[in-house]
């Protein structure tokens, strides 16, 4: 941890998508914005600054964590992996290609926190009923698919056939 | 001239938009840095909403390190003039507030810094003086003569009214056998796509042009109107749509008016600024979908057959009457028939201004609130004659054999087969099963009900039929509009490859893997190989009036434009190639990347040498043949004409069919609503890709259920809005959404070559009535509302009435102390003190004592007799502010009772309230205090504090009593603090 003053721009340097990068901060700057707009990581996606919509949803040295609610000095040292540490090159990890065969995005804008909660759901719960998938999903909101392509290419992943 | 073979038309090919928005690679407006030294807007907001200004200080926001500049409307109204609208009436429209304030939420001034952040510190040095003035936010109590006053010049909040006669409406109702009526009130909600709005504007001199980027979709009719407020020629504003958009549903429509603010304001502060909405301005400051009152009544022949129609629509569209409003209540008029054969009716339109946020496009666009108030009149007259809500619908539905079908509006509608889609709805859901399942669960005392919906989904809007707004004598002056301009451009380059380029700046929907399709099955090629470019740059795409994305004109309309243009592309190809293969070019088809000879498939050459040669050999063409390929189209279909004298229209290309039923169960205990079946069949003629409509479907689903269930943007009846965060505005979440069982007909449109129809909004209309109607059916009554919140269906359920927020209705009980409106904080208690009545009331009317029980109290001064002003700071969760309060005694009764009056303002928020205290003592000496209160509380403390505000208060009331204990018992109290630290070495308890 980092002790800072209120106005002080601070370096923070953390392991992003396997490297370490560095950036400044005043510590009110919030870890969606310092991805954002000083490390220029623009996949991951903003939608409410409060918490409840999941689409600034990124993983924090292992657990998905909601970007907004954390500020950038909190995360000094920390490892995190957005959106655009997923596919290897041009090979879309299985969810990313299940997400695709399933028409399981329209506009995209929430895709990104929903990969990220995913990915970390499925590491813990490779196997999840269809009303777990559901569940985890409530902590998004995505107001394009009516969540039912979504549901189909996670169970798809999960439980395999294709 | 041979059909080209369909390959790809109609397959499930998986989007070609996706790579990128799987990756994290594709950009949206707030990742685009499109010129050099952007500066960052933030907007100050109105907190009143309906306030005089009378003084703006901007200096010390302007003084603050960090700041570009700060502007209010003077200086914007300088450079600007009011934005046009299709009403006269005297409401001029800016896009900032001018003089006065007319809702929450309302831009007030801007400040530009070196980021967000240093932005919004600076909005709160910004001073603003308001004379705040009373509101009115129901379209009822708007009409009523003693309503307050939005518009003075308009002397009225009337903004329009207008009637229309199709058939002979009075002779059906007087012939009828029966009557029915619903009463209709239909709430305002948002698709609040989840990303917000969000733009660049940059101005540059010599000659004076503005640039901006963003993420507006359309319709681009609204680019002239930017124009003119601007005071410009089209060709110096450049719209620049980004290539990716987050979701619009309609609602991005509305940013058009920061676009003329922000454009203004780069110019008034010499840098291009970028503004990105934040979810508070979305939610309390950018559009909606109207909220309605009125109602419908039908005139029935005893068989059940609908002979007649009288609508009165009273329209909410919020404080100004917004440019292309009032579209919404005209979007379906021309269709006022829904999916029936009635002929008679009669409709009356009026619309009102409230202290509201202006509203505009959102999906399904005036169809939830037509449906809501058709579809639940055709179940009320069912139950009143004694059909099955089946029955009354298949005595009335037009016929296959009718089609096409000139509406009593003046609709073409294409084709359809209403009873098929209802057979089929039947089929799915075993319409006789759930019938008797709600036997078994009535029986079993369970509230199960059955409803259905169904109706027409118009695609591809005739810009001309807003003028329906217009008399007709307003519309031969003004000049005949009409038309819905659909554009397309091919090209293939040097190289041999394709780019289609649309202008339909699709927001999720698919247009690029679709119109791939399309290209991809006229030229021989694969989706893969062409490449569509669907945003917008006014100076260098082919565009129009019509251009954008809504009215779900891609499939009906855009798409004609891109086969037209595929088709003169594939013919040319088809010359060369025939000169080269010595054969006639009727002769020549393209396929499997070869045009080659039909039943030949040996006699072929590549398209794509074909298509270099126009450029890599141009004196090698045949005859006539000109080189290059670029092919534009720009079409308008033939069948939209203006409105003609009689005020009929063709408002739109193709009219699809949904026909939805479904079955609820009502826990009694808590007005759950469950969803035990729920059928939707479309009929959207040839699907152009099942994986998208099969999307569509299930999305706009989404939003009719939130509609129905969840979704209120709210206000109480002072006008101060509730739900500025998604905790307060609940989105349908996955567990939310029931199972869907999704069934087709199809009748091709025969308005296109693909004959397909549009289609995404159909369920968004649809679903709200249908679940109406369900709970209407379960419970008996048809007192229904939306959105079936918990509350809401428990009171139905129970016959109570449910109070709505911002609803008009009596003072509660009979003291005056009783005066909080709908939506405001109640609350009331009991304490008892050691202190006798004399030394309580004392104490309450001491400002010293005051000052130091008061919670958060920093000062607190008698000013005049019974009256005080006092600085407390208070924090609602994590929205901690500073207030000036000024609290008054009244009605005074030593030592048995008072009332206190008191307002609060700070630069969060702001409250008025009243609060009577009676003392009575009891029999120990002591005092017994009972106390109510109510209050109104607005601003953003109450926008996003809403579900905070009564638990703060109660706690607020708690310490002050706590604190007033304090005072009466210093012994006492001593005591057992200093018997506490004794016992566990601590602080205070």
């Amino acid at each position: 941890m980092i002790r800072v003053k209120p106005d002080e721009r601070v370096r923070v340097s953390l392991v992003v998508n396997g490297r370490w990068l560095f950036g400044h901060a005043e510590p009110r700057m919030l870890l969606s914005d310092f991805l954002r707009h000083e490390l220029k990581l623009f996949g991951t996606h903003v939608g409410c600054e409060h918490g409840v919509c999941g689409a600034c949803t990124v993983e924090i040295d292992g657990r998905a964590t909601r970007s907004c609610l954390r500020y950038a000095v909190q995360c000094d040292g920390a490892t995190i992996r957005t959106v655009e540490g997923l596919a290897v090159g041009d090979t879309l990890t299985p969810l990313q290609a299940a997400f695709n065969r399933h028409h399981a995005l329209q506009c995209g804008f929430c895709t990104a926190g929903i990969l990220m909660s995913t990915t970390a759901f499925l590491a813990e719960n490779p196997k999840p009923t269809e009303a777990e998938v559901r569940d985890m999903l409530s902590g998004h909101i995505c107001r394009c698919t009516g969540y039912e392509q979504i549901v189909s290419a996670i169970m798809d992943v999960a439980h395999g056939g294709g | 001239m041979t059909e080209p073979a369909r390959k790809w038309i109609g397959a499930a090919v998986p989007r070609m938009e996706d790579a990128a928005l799987l990756t994290g690679n594709a950009r949206f407006i707030d990742d685009l840095e499109p010129v050099a030294g952007i500066r960052h807007a933030a907007i100050l907001r109105a907190s009143h909403p309906h306030a005089r200004i009378r003084r703006i200080d901007l200096e010390k926001a302007r003084a603050h390190p960090g700041v570009i500049g700060v502007v209010a409307a003077a200086e914007v109204t300088a450079l600007i003039g009011p934005i046009p609208s299709a009403v006269r009436a005297a409401m001029a429209y800016y896009p900032i507030a001018v003089d006065k304030v007319r809702y929450v939420g309302e831009p007030v001034a801007v400040v530009v810094a070196i980021d967000r952040y240093v932005a919004e510190d600076a909005l709160e040095l910004i001073e603003v003086d308001y004379e705040p003035l009373s509101a009115v936010v129901d379209p009822e109590a708007a009409a009523g003569a003693d309503a307050a006053l939005l518009h003075e010049a308009h002397k009225s909040n009337l903004a329009q009214s207008r009637t229309f006669h199709y058939g002979d409406p009075d002779g059906a109702f007087a012939a009828a056998d029966a009557v029915f009526k619903a009463h209709c009130r239909y709430p305002r909600y948002s698709s609040t796509p989840m990303e917000t709005y969000g733009l660049v504007a940059h101005f540059e001199r010599a000659p004076d042009r503005y640039t901006v980027w963003s993420n507006f979709q359309g319709p681009f009719i609204l680019h002239a109107l930017m124009c003119g407020s601007l005071k410009i020629q089209g060709n110096r504003l450049r719209l620049i749509t980004a290539p990716h958009s987050g979701g619009s549903f309609g609602i991005k429509q509305a940013l058009y008016p920061y676009i003329v603010l922000m454009a203004a304001v780069s110019r008034l502060v010499g840098a291009p600024v970028k503004w990105i909405e934040d979810r508070l301005e979305h939610l309390m400051g950018s559009s909606a979908a109207a909220d309605r009152a009125g109602s419908v009544e039908g005139a029935f022949t005893r068989d059940g057959i609908l002979t007649g129609l009288r609508f009165h629509n009273l329209v909410n569209v919020g404080a100004y009457v917004r440019a292309p409003e009032p579209a919404s209540v005209y979007r379906m008029h021309a269709s006022s028939n829904g999916c029936y054969k009635v002929r008679n009716i009669f409709i009356q339109n009026d619309l009102v201004v409230t202290n509201k946020c202006p509203v505009g496009l959102n999906r399904g666009y005036g169809g939830p609130q037509f449906y809501f108030a058709l579809e639940r009149l055709m179940e009320i007259a069912a139950r009143g004659l004694g059909l099955d809500i089946v029955e009354i619908r298949r005595r009335n539905m037009l016929e296959k054999s009718q089609f096409p079908y000139i509406s009593p509006g003046g609709s073409h509608y294409d084709s359809g087969d209403y009873l098929a889609g209802l057979d089929e709805t039947l089929r799915l859901a075993d319409y006789e099963a759930l019938k008797r399942r709600r036997d078994e669960a009535r029986a079993a005392g369970r509230l199960y009900g059955i409803g259905i919906a169904a109706g027409i989904e118009p695609s591809g809007s005739n810009m001309a039929y807003v003028t329906l707004a217009q008399t007709v004598e307003e519309r031969a002056k003004a000049g005949a509009k009409s038309g819905a301009l659909g554009v397309a451009t091919i090209s293939i380059d040097p190289s041999g490859a394709v780019t289609v380029r649309t202008a339909s700046t699709p927001a999720g929907q698919g247009h690029q893997t679709v119109a791939a399709q399309v290209v991809a099955d006229a030229l021989g090629l694969r989706p893969q190989d062409i490449t569509v470019v669907s945003e917008i740059d006014t100076l260098t795409s082919a565009w129009s009036l019509a251009s954008g994305n809504y009215a779900n004109r891609f499939a009906s309309i855009v798409i004609t434009a891109i086969s037209q243009a595929a088709e003169r592309v594939a013919d040319k190809l088809k010359a060369i190639a025939a000169d080269e293969l010595e054969v006639a070019p009727e002769d020549v088809e393209l396929a499997d990347g070869t045009a080659r000879v039909v039943g030949v498939p040996e006699k072929a050459m590549p398209v794509r040498r074909v298509a270099t040669s126009t450029h890599w050999n141009p004196a090698g063409l045949p005859q006539g043949i000109a080189p290059g390929i670029y092919e534009s189209v720009v079409m308008s279909p033939e069948m939209l004409g203006s409105p003609d004298e009689e005020d009929r229209v063709a408002s739109s290309v193709t009219y699809g069919y949904v026909c939805d039923l479904v079955a609820i169960d009502i826990d009694p205990a808590t007005g759950r609503v469950t969803v035990d079946k729920y059928v939707s069949v479309h009929d959207v003629g040839n699907e152009l890709n099942p994986l998208i409509v099969a999307g569509q479907v299930h999305g706009g689903f989404a939003h009719g259920i939130g509609g129905a269930m969840l979704e209120e943007l709210v206000y109480d009846a002072d006008g101060n809005f509730q739900s500025g965060t998604f905790a307060d505005y609940l989105c349908p979440t996955a567990p939310e959404l029931p199972k869907l069982t999704v069934g087709r007909v199809r009748t091709p449109s025969p308005t296109n070559p693909l004959g397909s129809k549009g289609m995404g909004d159909g369920s968004s209309m649809l679903t709200p009535a249908a679940l109406a109607n369900a709970v209407a059916d379960a419970v008996g009554s048809d007192e229904v509302e939306l959105p079936l919140t918990l509350n809401r269906v428990w009171d139905i359920a129970h016959g109570r009435r449910h109070e709505r927020a911002g609803a008009p209705r009596a003072r509660i009980g009979a003291g005056p102390q009783a005066a909080a409106k709908p939506g405001g904080l109640v609350g009331e208690g009991t304490v008892e003190l050691a202190a006798p009545p004399a030394q309580v009331w004392a104490l309450l009317l001491d400002p010293k004592t005051l000052a130091s029980i008061v919670p958060g109290c920093e000062r607190l001064d008698l000013v005049g007799p019974d009256r005080f002003v006092a600085a407390v700071t208070i924090g609602v969760a994590a929205i901690k502010g500073s207030y000036q309060a000024e609290i008054a005694i009244a009605d005074k009764r030593e030592p048995a009772s008072m009332r206190m009056i008191g307002k609060a303002a700070g630069a969060l928020g702001h409250g008025a309230g009243e609060g009577r205290v009676r003392l009575e003592p009891t029999a120990t000496g002591g005092t017994r205090l009972s106390y109510s209160y109510s209050a109104n509380v607005g601003g953003k403390v109450a926008a996003v504090g809403q579900r905070m505000l009564g638990t703060v208060a109660r706690v607020l009331i708690a310490q002050f009593f706590k604190g007033l204990e304090r005072r009466i018992e210093p012994e006492a109290t001593a005591e057992k603090r200093s018997m506490w630290r004794r016992l566990f070495g601590g602080g205070d308890a």
